[in-house]
């Protein structure tokens, strides 16, 4: 059995120097096997390179993003770089302006990826012994099996426990001697709240001993308040589908910046606007090209999280870089209770109601440890019955609420006091104390 | 028999009012009676108006979402009683009423209501000879 501080002691703990060896080694790799795609073909010719141009580390500036968008125009599997007969899994966002974003991967990247959870879950101190319960969505959102795959593959007895019925998680903790819980912060805050409501004191009560927690944004002092409720250690989790999942970056016991495991990617920070690498402390995009993916590498994925450089040594022995939490998206993208929320699928629920406007103003805000949305719509069309606008509040609620997999309050508000749904207005308030 | 109400969305919240009023005053329409009905976020505000008509689109014009409704308006002796009396004419006929308020004008009480069954109302005012407001009376009383 593994004895070390370290999941893999030869890759974790590897200098800059040879981290950076087999990146370029890798990088060539992919970059030979992306000309398997008719995208990424397509891409090289328009910019006049071939994969023999990467000769170095640096060379990778010369090869093209990928966008988000791109994922969506080549739906669903022109991004592939193996034929489909050889994917055994497929992960899938929710569609907002077109077409869902699809993510393929075969049985080796699925092994890969867990490999990247189990790291992450021994750096802070998880073996076989324990016991992991998975509070996290399962189905397409990738928290949920990229968990179970990798705490297992760890070797831990792992519950898939899914989100919510808090009173049944709160058994489970009990009864199975649950050590560790992988949730998105609001559900541990809400997981604290019905203990304390059952009489149960989580230090007295339970065998915890830690929490990772992510996909969901949130500041050092609600990470703080995290531990301070269940005297126990939370980690950051970073993860994105189209990397794999979970497991892409983890805070190890120091808690001062994610290691980004560059034996899988390549990390880049970058200005959003001019799309030049900004200096290590400076925030910008965080761009990664995957390393080790057969599916589906991606060359240069702009994530749209703002992010920047801590460092790339650390006293816990790993010396891959580390980043900062994430301080914010370069789109408009929201994440909210783990939900990722374009506000234009909004606009386009909006659109069918001509009782309101198309002028609609999104406000987040965290009330009693809770993330809130509420959505301001213009009343365009007099009335002279109540119910009709409170039918119009509730249908709105619903119909937006099926759209982003989560209900807002609605407020009605008087024509003309919104900002106008065309060009840049601000149409998202952030009033959370998450990027703080 | 009935006469046009005009209803308009008001949010609670300060200054909303004041443009709708500001509106009327600009058109020289006059207010004959007006009442708020609320919740928590916001309101309908009704009113009777001089030339309800030119009041909807001069308001609408302005961008105020409003709404036209027709609306009984009877008219009682100033007694004490003759509420009492009309209302229970209409109980009696099954009719249900949605909202109700009243004013006095040139010494008369004036009551406003809307049902959801217009044809009853219609109906029980004609048979029980109750006094009604029409439309073209709301010139004569400003």
């Amino acid at each position: 059995m593994n004895q070390s501080t370290y999941y893999n002691p030869e890759l974790e703990t590897m200098s800059r120097e040879q981290i950076e060896a087999l990146q370029l080694e890798r990088l060539k790799a992919t970059v030979k096997h992306c000309m398997n795609n008719e995208f990424y073909q397509k891409k090289f010719k328009e910019l006049g390179i071939t994969p023999d141009d990467i000769k170095t580390l640096a060379d990778v500036r010369k090869l093209p993003f990928t966008t988000k968008s791109d994922l969506r125009d080549t739906y669903p599997f022109g991004m592939a770089c193996v034929p489909l007969r050889d994917c055994v899994r497929l992960h899938s966002s929710s569609g907002t302006t077109g077409n869902p974003t699809v993510i393929l991967h075969t049985k080796k990247d699925l092994d890969e990826w867990a490999n990247q959870v189990a790291r992450n879950l021994w750096m802070v101190g998880l073996r076989p012994d324990d016991v992991f319960q998975n509070s996290s969505g399962y189905g397409m959102f990738t928290g949920g099996l990229g968990f179970q795959y990798g705490a297992e593959k760890l070797g831990m007895l792992t519950v898939p426990a899914a989100a919510g019925n808090s009173l049944r998680q709160i058994k489970f903790i009990k009864d199975f001697g649950t050590t560790a819980i992988h949730a998105i912060p609001s559900y541990v805050t809400r997981l604290y709240e019905v203990m304390k409501e059952q009489g149960v004191d989580p230090r007295r009560d339970t065998k915890l001993k830690m929490l990772a927690i992510g996909a969901e944004p949130h500041s050092e002092e609600q990470r703080k308040r995290i531990e301070d409720m269940l005297g126990v250690k939370a980690y950051n989790s970073f993860g994105m589908s189209e990397m794999c999942g979970p497991g892409v970056g983890f805070e190890c016991p120091e808690q001062n910046g994610l290691h980004f495991w560059e034996d899988y990617y390549i990390v880049e920070i970058v200005d959003p606007e001019t799309l030049e690498p900004v200096p290590d402390g400076e925030i910008g995009e965080l761009v990664l090209t995957t390393l080790c993916r057969e599916a589906m590498p991606l060359l240069r994925y702009r994530t749209r999280d703002l992010t920047r450089v801590l460092g790339r040594s650390c006293p816990c022995g790993r010396n891959h870089i580390r980043l900062d939490r994430m301080r914010g998206r370069s789109d408009d993208m929201i994440v909210l209770r783990g939900v990722n929320i374009f506000p234009i699928q909004i606009e386009k629920i909006l659109m069918k109601f001509p009782e309101v406007g198309t002028n609609y103003l999104i406000t987040l805000t965290t009330e009693d440890n809770n993330d809130q949305m509420t959505v301001e719509v213009e009343v365009n069309e007099g009335t002279d019955d109540f119910n009709k606008l409170q039918d119009l509040a509730a249908e709105l609620r619903h119909q937006i609420g099926d759209e982003i997999l989560l209900k807002p309050r609605i407020r009605l508000v008087t024509k003309g006091t919104l900002p106008v749904s065309e060009g840049k207005a601000v149409r998202v308030v952030d009033k959370r104390k998450v990027y703080q | 028999m009935t006469i046009n109400q005009l209803s308009i969305f008001i949010e609670n919240r300060s200054g909303t009012l004041i443009k709708v009023l500001e509106v009327l005053k600009q058109s020289g329409i006059q207010i004959i009676a007006s009442t708020i009905a609320d919740t928590a976020e916001y309101g309908i505000y009704r009113l009777i108006c001089s030339e309800p008509l030119r009041a909807y689109e001069e308001l609408k014009n302005a961008g105020v979402a409003v709404a036209q409704s027709d609306v009984f308006a009877i008219e009682l002796d100033n007694q004490p009683g003759r509420a009492a009396e009309a209302v229970e004419i209409f109980s009696k006929a099954g009719i249900s009423i949605t909202y109700l308020y009243s004013f006095l004008l040139n010494g008369k009480g004036i009551l406003i209501f809307r049902t959801d069954n217009s044809e009853l109302a219609r109906k029980t005012i004609s048979q029980n000879g109750l006094k009604f407001i029409a439309e073209e009376d709301l010139t004569s009383y400003t």
